[in-house]
């Protein structure tokens, strides 16, 4: 016998998706639970919000180009809760990162226009919201490179090279730190800019090596428990502009996302269980009545009046492709949509191209509602019809599905409520 | 044959990283120490050149605490604490095993020993010459936060104590800590299963083995874990509760006994594993139910909880904090620094005794920054490793719950 434990709403996967409806949800007074394998992919992301980057060439202005997208893409996620719901999502989320426990860590921008910050390999990558730590990215003005040899993870010869080959002024320089080892990751060196001590000595160094009227790109290290103090004091002591450039995972912005995300939903009075891998559910007709989760010793039932799917696609093992080369929803089952008609190619020759078998995801109605289901929502990428990695359109498309997906829950509550 | 313990699950989980340094995040023993280089570079990546037989800077995974944070943590399913539970296995099997190590992990050895004779031996603990001269002979760490003997066991006050003579049977794992220094803790347990009627049992029962099992000693580890499923097997079979209030030992029942040393086969412990429960979740799930009792008198205190690593490893969230959260006038903050540092018997070494401080400083800072007087934590070598590094009192969730019961 596994125990059984009752909530409002249980919500699969901690990702942004996945976190973003579980909130919302809480927000409403809903007693809602997080089960998660592990976490998500906040860290592994650079901590931008990317509504809609390319289309397919690049896109200066997501708010104009979201219609016309949708239009051409019927069966896009974009399309079923269509361009109106993207903004408040945003807007949503940038209030609970300056509320969060980072203070004065902000984000800045909207679906006005995109950013192009610079990436670690000093391309430019578009973006509609994005941390204020990293918005002095997107002007044309000379800029000097910090790399830290330790931080084997960040070139920043190779940055500055590929961002003069793009037209704009730039050049690299070295600090070397001592963190007691040969080499440390993004995490262990913002841990370190957290200390005003160590960021002082720091810039104390690096502004002998400055020249008037540089930016300052810096990889994503400035501070984690503080990082809006960190930031702003290095650019106090330097005098100009400095901007953080996203790393390899793990990616520190990333994980000040989460962190932000994770109060939000605490604060919302909801539970998070991270270790708690969902195995499958329980289900009566078309209502899914608990989920079966995997917890030391014994599985326990997790029982909930909604359920949502925010557990990814083929990438975290959500979506899987049988040996009968057809694919799987792994948890609860659900009906696929968006498979390459028999005889059609599944894959393409080129790796990062449109890849025929990425556009599968969990078919859904317009309120999101898993097909053949009375209460299972679908959140992110589990969502069919994006390729999110050449559209940059992945952050957008979870804070938008989760809030999609909390408000039809909250739609039909009321319904239930009123009948 | 070290070969024959790395069991399928473990090598098969290997395969499934990707890399992606979601583990790095979460270590506590890496993020302040250089001579641990961090999960995923001691566990998946080195595994690869141990098992073939390529060099890797080898001791360096006897850093590692176990708290099992990376495990709980990888999105991937791979078995990171329990490959660096082998890795370092091994290593102790080739580098030998230190007296220290064989003695800190026998707390049922300890507490025979130091119970009858418990004015003595405490006072030889809390005096400076005593604990500068077992550092220097064992490498005991002089400051490591070390428990009194109470004097008295446990099943001492069980064999006398006369409970209701009907209600629903379950079974009281209490560990070692409980018989030997915080018997007033287990009788806290009973008195709270009982007002929410339960008949509950204490059958004779020994050490988990955790504590061999964490400094490398698996083949005793295994004797005694065994040991005490044959003891707690029969009462499980007809399908009685085993419930705890160590959540280290009560996991290593449900699921690291099994994992690390690779008794996935016993019958005894998988029926004992299924059907062990930590008392939080015990009674959470009593109220989930409609069937705890909520009679709750105003505890008018704040109280900062943090869960244990090992709690955190039962994959089951915080049930305290739920159960908290039903006691009139108690003000709970949820604190989340990841680790007190004191890992069981990891802190008590001399040369991990300052990592244990500076992986549980971030602790230590959030419950001076929560204005608590009080912290509230799962597990007995935690409470032991808060109350040195707070100075404030330290106390299991089930002790708020007696109080407000007023039992």
């Amino acid at each position: 016998m596994s125990p059984t434990l009752h909530y409002d709403a249980v919500v699969l996967g901690a990702g942004v998706a996945g976190l973003t409806a579980a909130a919302r949800l809480a927000e409403g007074g809903a007693r809602v639970c997080v089960l998660a394998k592990g976490v998500g992919s906040t860290h592994l992301a650079p901590g931008t919000i990317g509504v809609l980057g390319y289309d397919p060439e690049r896109v200066e202005k997501p708010a104009d180009a979201l219609p016309g997208f949708i239009a051409a893409h019927p069966d896009h996620p974009y399309a079923l809760f269509g361009a109106d719901a993207v903004a408040p999502a945003l807007e949503w989320f940038a209030d609970r990162v300056e509320a969060g426990p980072q203070p004065g860590y902000r984000y800045t921008g909207g679906l006005e226009r995109n950013h192009f910050l610079p990436t670690a390999v000093g391309a430019l990558r578009p973006s509609a919201l994005v941390p204020e730590t990293m918005a002095a990215g997107d002007t044309n003005a000379p800029v000097c490179v910090v790399g830290l040899p330790v931080l084997r993870d960040f070139y920043a010869s190779l940055c500055a090279g590929n961002l003069r080959r793009g037209g704009i002024e730039a050049r690299a320089v070295e600090i070397e730190v001592e963190v007691g080892r040969v080499e440390a990751n993004a995490l262990g060196l913002a841990r370190r800019f957290d200390d005003p001590a160590f960021r002082a000595a720091f810039a104390g160094r690096l502004a002998l090596l400055l020249r008037p009227g540089e930016r300052v790109a810096m990889p994503a290290i400035l501070g984690l428990r503080d990082p809006h103090g960190a930031w702003s004091d290095i650019q106090r002591r330097l005098g100009g502009p400095v901007f953080e450039v996203p790393t390899l995972p793990p990616s520190v912005p990333g994980i000040r996302v989460y962190n932000a995300l994770v109060a939000a939903l605490r604060a919302a009075g909801a539970r998070l269980i991270v270790g708690a891998e969902a195995l499958g559910v329980e289900r009566e007709g078309e209502r899914v009545t608990a989920v079966r989760a995997h917890t030391s010793g014994h599985d326990t039932l997790f029982s909930a009046r909604w359920v949502v799917l925010a557990t990814g696609g083929f990438a975290s093992g959500a979506i899987t492709l049988g040996s009968d080369w057809q694919p799987h929803e792994t948890i609860v089952g659900l009906a696929l949509r968006g498979m390459p008609a028999p005889g059609e190619p599944r894959f393409a020759g080129d790796y990062f191209g449109p890849q025929p078998m990425s556009n599968v995801g969990v078919a859904v109605d317009s309120g999101l509602l898993a097909e053949g289901t009375e209460n299972v929502f679908v959140a992110g990428a589990a969502l069919p019809g994006a390729v999110p990695w050449r559209e940059g359109s992945g952050e957008g498309i979870a804070l938008a599905s989760g809030h999609c997906v909390a408000q039809s829950v909250r739609e039909r509550e009321g319904a239930a409520a009123a009948a | 044959m070290i070969e024959d313990l790395l069991h399928e699950p473990l090598r098969n989980s290997l395969d499934h990283c990707v890399k992606c340094t979601i583990c790095e995040t979460v270590c506590p023993v890496s993020n302040v120490t250089p001579l641990f280089p961090g999960p995923k570079y001691a566990g998946p990546q080195a595994e690869r050149y141990r098992e073939q037989g390529e060099p890797v800077d080898e001791w360096s995974v006897d850093y590692c605490s176990g708290c099992g944070l990376c495990t709980m943590h990888c999105p991937q399913g791979v078995k990171i604490a329990e490959l660096n539970a082998h890795a370092r296995y091994a290593v102790k099997q080739r580098g030998g095993v230190p007296l220290r190590d064989r003695l800190i992990a026998r707390p049922t050895v300890l507490g025979r020993l130091g119970t009858p004779v418990a004015p003595l031996a405490n006072a030889a603990l809390r005096a400076r010459a005593t604990r500068v001269l077992t550092e220097r002979l064992l490498g005991i760490h002089r400051d490591a936060p070390l428990p009194a003997f109470a004097g008295r066991t446990f099943q001492g006050w069980a064999r006398k104590h006369e409970g209701p003579a009907t209600g629903t049977k379950i079974v009281y794992f209490h560990n070692c800590g409980t018989e030997y220094y915080e018997p007033d803790v287990g009788e806290k347990v009973v008195a709270v299963l009982e007002h929410n009627g339960y008949r509950v049992e204490v059958p004779k029962q020994d050490c988990c083995g955790l504590p061999l099992q964490s400094n490398g000693l698996f083949e005793d580890a295994r004797k005694y874990v065994l040991r005490l499923a044959r003891a707690l097997a029969p009462h499980a079979r007809d399908g009685t509760l085993i419930v705890g209030n160590a959540t280290s030992c009560t996991v290593m029942l449900k699921r690291e006994a099994r994992e690390i040393l690779g008794l996935e086969d016993d019958p005894d412990l998988a029926l004992v594993s299924r059907q062990t429960y930590d008392v939080c979740e015990l009674l959470l799930e009593l109220h989930d139910r409609g069937e705890l009792k909520t009679d709750f008198q105003p505890v008018e205190e704040v109280v900062a909880y943090h869960a244990p690593c090992q709690q955190q490893g039962h994959w089951i969230g915080k049930p305290a904090l739920d159960l908290l959260a039903l006691i009139p006038g108690l003000v709970v903050h949820e604190l989340d620094a990841r680790c007190c540092g004191i890992a069981g018997t990891y802190g008590l070494k001399r040369e991990k005794y300052q990592i244990a401080m500076d992986v549980g400083a971030d602790l230590f800072n959030q419950v001076a920054a929560s204005g608590a007087g009080l912290v509230a934590c799962d597990s007995e070598t935690c409470r032991w490793m808060i109350e040195h590094g707070t100075h404030r009192r330290s106390v299991h969730p089930v002790e708020l719950l007696h109080q407000a019961y007023r039992l």
